[in-house]
């Protein structure tokens, strides 16, 4: 049986001249269609050099990424990034910026009207059609945010990178974007990698939770699959046995077995 | 001693009056706003204006001796009242008004100005985005922008065969430096993410250049320009009392050879007015352009 997204011996390191650091070693995971994935670890694990890996921004040192058995070495829309930051381009309104990615992606497939209803479309899914003539920024980050998914679902990915989407937000607006995320993920059914540092987000959302040990050379700890059926509410999960169960299991690796040790210079 | 005891007595007094006048202003500026404005406005201009009229009188006074050898203001305004009442007339080939002399020198500064534009815009995204083209291509910038402009008027006199042209390209050799590597900067500093999203969305080079590129370094190239802008009118005037032709520089030479020198100092009010309002311009354009990209 073959994987959808395939991380086969992945290992990566940087060098800065003659001094090479080690980042990621022999990192292996399979993760199917449609599955929600998270990756969580303490900072500086290179949670976020795997998701870049996997976008294609960085290259591997060893080791592959294959999509759909065809190896990934590139960046591309395909594999759609929402990054921490947002990263819309100021200059551009809301409209605009979904609109760069659709008239790239689809300029030949899709006739204009098209384009714009699949805009329209992509825009409705996150509730931010009414901003749509608004730069970013006059909108609040947790829209941005909204703007930003938006803008990748738009690409109609393969598979969706999430990097620590939700990292600059307070805690209610994260909420309600989580919600939207778990929403997007059940009518879409897309393939989903995110990364994360939130336990009780990493619970809430995933299908699986991937830990990963400290750095450097970091490779992954321990896989954890989240047995609850879909759709979640958080309120009603704030009780439930198996939730409390996953989170304290997460809890146990990062802060028990893995815990962060302040690295002294 | 009875001085002394005086002042500390008018120091102990001062902290409760300033409280008192703090609150008044307060209450003041909200019931005559209108007053407010035009003591603003006041404020803004009265000071200039003032100081013009302290340099008119003394340049009055230190002129008016009959064995001066500069024109006072009065004989100024006198002999050169038909250059600064009609800017527009038109009495034949070599006897026009300022402002035509000005629009034909602002003609040859928008040709040479806008081709700098382009081509410092263009060249400095490539030295801003290719570690090689900066490697070959920045130590020859940084020795030839430090030739002054009128440096290249011979050589340009003898390429071209014409004096229209060679002083537009005076101007567009001063004013391309200050683009080229204003935009290279801006490029350099483009934000990590922005490459990223273009990364992902596989835009070609030329697509990168028109929507990312371009916009997120519009500040810094407009901060070029508006160097540019300045350096490019310093450069036709110079350039044009050497190529002769109906500009305002050679205007200025002409009224030398032939000993008017109110109209000497009409002309300099002209070019100096007319550079304020390029400058300001330029500035206002790059305002309006990059309005977006400011605020992030």
């Amino acid at each position: 049986m073959t994987a959808y997204l395939k991380l086969d011996h992945i290992d990566k390191s940087f060098s800065r001249g003659a001094q090479v650091s080690e980042v990621l070693k022999d990192i292996r995971l399979t993760i199917d269609k449609g599955e929600f994935v998270s990756i969580i670890g303490h900072s500086g694990c290179g949670k976020s050099t795997l998701l870049n890996l996997i976008a294609g921004l960085t290259k591997v040192s060893a080791g592959a990424v294959l999509l759909e058995d065809k190896e990934v070495d590139s960046p591309g829309p395909e594999r759609a990034v929402v990054f921490q930051n947002h990263s819309l381009l100021p200059w551009l309104t809301v409209y605009e910026n979904i609109n760069l990615a659709v008239s790239k992606v689809f300029g030949r497939s899709k006739s204009k009207a098209e384009r714009h209803d699949w805009i329209m479309r992509n825009l409705d899914l996150v509730q931010m059609a009414h901003a749509k003539d608004k730069r970013p920024a006059e909108i609040s980050g947790g829209m941005k945010q909204r703007v930003g998914i938006a803008r990748a679902l738009a690409m109609e990915p393969k598979i969706l990178l999430l990097d620590e989407p939700f990292g600059a937000l307070d805690a209610l607006t994260r909420a309600h974007l989580q919600d939207a995320v778990m929403d997007i993920h059940s009518r879409l059914g897309s393939t989903t990698i995110m990364i994360t540092h939130d336990v009780d987000e990493a619970v809430l959302l995933s299908d699986r939770i991937v830990m990963m040990t400290n750095g450097p050379a970091a490779t992954i700890g321990e896989v954890l699959a989240v047995p609850l059926a879909r759709p979640r509410r958080r309120v009603e999960l704030s009780s439930d046995r198996t939730f409390l169960r996953c989170r304290e299991a997460v809890l146990k690796f990062l802060y028990e077995r893995h815990r962060f040790v302040e690295a002294a210079e | 001693m009875s001085i002394q005891t005086i002042e500390d007595t008018k120091v102990k007094a001062f902290p409760a009056k300033p409280a008192e006048v703090i609150a008044f202003t307060a209450k003041a500026r909200r019931r005559f706003d209108p007053l407010a404005i035009a003591g603003k406005l006041a404020s803004a201009l009265l000071p200039p204006i003032v100081v013009i009229a302290v340099m008119l009188v003394v340049w009055q006074i230190a002129c008016s001796s009959p064995t001066s050898s500069l024109p006072p203001p009065t004989q100024v305004w006198n002999e050169a009242y038909d250059l600064i009442a009609h800017p527009f007339f038109d009495n034949g080939p070599q006897d026009i008004g300022l402002a035509w002399r000005v629009l034909i020198s602002l003609q040859r500064v928008a040709i040479g100005f806008g081709l700098a534009a382009v081509v410092g815009v263009a060249l400095g995204a490539l030295v801003g985005q290719s570690i090689w083209a900066m490697r070959g291509l920045d130590p020859v910038f940084q020795i030839l922008r430090t030739v002054p402009p009128l440096a290249w008027l011979p050589l340009s006199l003898a390429a071209f065969r014409d004096s229209s042209p060679s002083a537009i390209f005076v101007i567009f050799i001063t004013s391309i430096w200050p683009i080229i590597i204003n935009t290279a900067v801006g490029v350099r500093n483009i934000p990590e993410d922005y490459r990223n999203v273009s990364r992902i969305l596989r835009l070609n080079q030329f697509e990168f250049f028109v929507k990312i590129m371009v916009p997120a370094a519009a500040p810094y190239i407009f901060t070029g320009l508006r160097i540019g802008i300045g350096l490019s009118w310093l450069a036709i005037v110079a350039a044009e009392m050497l190529t002769g032709g109906v500009g305002i520089g050679f205007f200025i030479w002409d009224a030398w050879n032939s000993s008017r020198l109110p109209d000497i100092i009409v002309a300099l009010a002209y070019i100096g007015v007319t550079g304020f309002c390029l400058d300001r311009l330029v500035a206002a354009v790059g305002a309006f352009v990059t309005r977006g990209t400011t605020a992030k």
